[in-house]
């Protein structure tokens, strides 16, 4: 019964997460520094998402062309950088990864 | 919009939200174990999945579950570690704010790291124009995919020897770093990176994603400084 009472809460606290802006916020005109803010959300968290795990796969930071993740992560970004292409930089890095890992 | 194309829409959402699944399929299948070693049943093992759908916080819960936490403690727990979440929300909500309650809604209810990274990047770069049809692909892909795993683990009842430490997270990785790369090319943007990037690594470690949280603030400080620099001058 407990655990049932803990998902229905977690459901709760998670959704009113994700619904906030999205279901309850649709009326609400946003300022035009909330706009402005709002732009840099994607860059932001994605760079605080992978730069970790590129340079610290392991914990400790590894800066060394043996680190398959940061190998990886910079053959994503050289492909993609130029013209925005994301399917072949995404392909192109994992081959890389894929070999690095097989090698090692 | 023609069925025809919707469905091509549909599909394409979750092609492009393939290798995202590649990356969470472990930890589907992890989550699934570590429930039943905590003590879950099965049933409630895959209702976490079917109804919370939040990969770090259903972990943390486990965890706590088995740590004998109180209730309030894991609903704390859980909201702080989803607060990301809101900050997607309210990222969306610009593209998606002429659609029908009945689209937002459900969409709102698959929101996840992987869904908002793909699903923003085609917003911005292609219009919202038949995008929630987009959007819905990708959420199931990622809700199908999670719930299939989270499946496997239950059914298996035991650890895959080192599963987690084939790689295959490096799928987000690679993606995501796809993803962000054009948009380097733009100063302010450049600065939000550097220095979510430099705070992520500094405050890695923070428990509950706090250092996520921490790090996008910077990011979005920096950008918001540096683009205010550039108009000024």
């Amino acid at each position: 019964m407990t655990t049932w009472w803990m998902m229905l809460g977690m459901v709760a606290v998670t959704q009113a997460a994700r619904m906030s802006f999205l279901v309850f916020g649709d009326k609400i005109a946003f300022p035009a520094w909330l706009n402005r803010a709002l732009h840099f959300v994607p860059v932001a968290v994605l760079t605080a998402l992978i730069v970790p795990m590129a340079l610290a796969p392991q914990g400790h930071i590894d800066v060394s062309p043996r680190n398959a993740y940061l190998v990886g992560t910079l053959v994503a970004l050289a492909v993609a950088l130029p013209r925005g292409k994301t399917l072949p930089a995404i392909v192109a890095s994992f081959v890389v990864y894929g070999v690095m890992r097989g090698l090692g | 919009m023609s069925p025809m194309h919707s469905r091509a829409l549909l599909w394409q959402g979750a092609r492009d939200t393939l290798p995202m699944m590649v990356g969470a399929a472990p930890f589907g299948l992890i989550f699934g174990t570590f429930a039943l070693a905590m003590g879950l049943t099965p049933v409630t093992a895959l209702a976490m999945s079917v109804l919370v759908f939040a990969g770090s916080s259903q972990f943390i819960a486990v965890n706590l579950v088995g740590a004998g936490a109180a209730l309030p403690v894991i609903w704390l727990t859980t909201f702080v570690v989803n607060l990301r979440h809101m900050l997607y929300s309210a990222t969306l909500l610009p593209h998606a704010r002429g659609w029908p309650l009945a689209w937002r809604a459900p969409l709102a209810f698959w929101l996840t790291d992987e869904t908002f990274a793909v699903v923003e990047h085609r917003l911005r770069t292609r219009g919202a124009a038949g995008g929630q049809w987009y959007w819905l692909g990708s959420s199931l892909a990622m809700y199908g995919n999670w719930l299939l795993w989270t499946l496997v683990g239950v059914l298996l009842g035991r650890a895959v020897p080192n599963l987690a430490h084939w790689g295959l997270d490096f799928a987000m990785v690679g993606t995501f770093a796809a993803i962000l790369a054009p948009q380097l090319k733009r100063f302010p943007y450049l600065a939000a990176a550097v220095a979510a990037g430099s705070v992520a690594l500094w405050t890695h470690g923070l428990p509950y994603k706090l250092d996520l949280m921490v790090a996008a603030a910077a990011g979005i400080a920096a950008g918001m400084v540096c683009q205010t620099g550039e108009n000024a001058r």
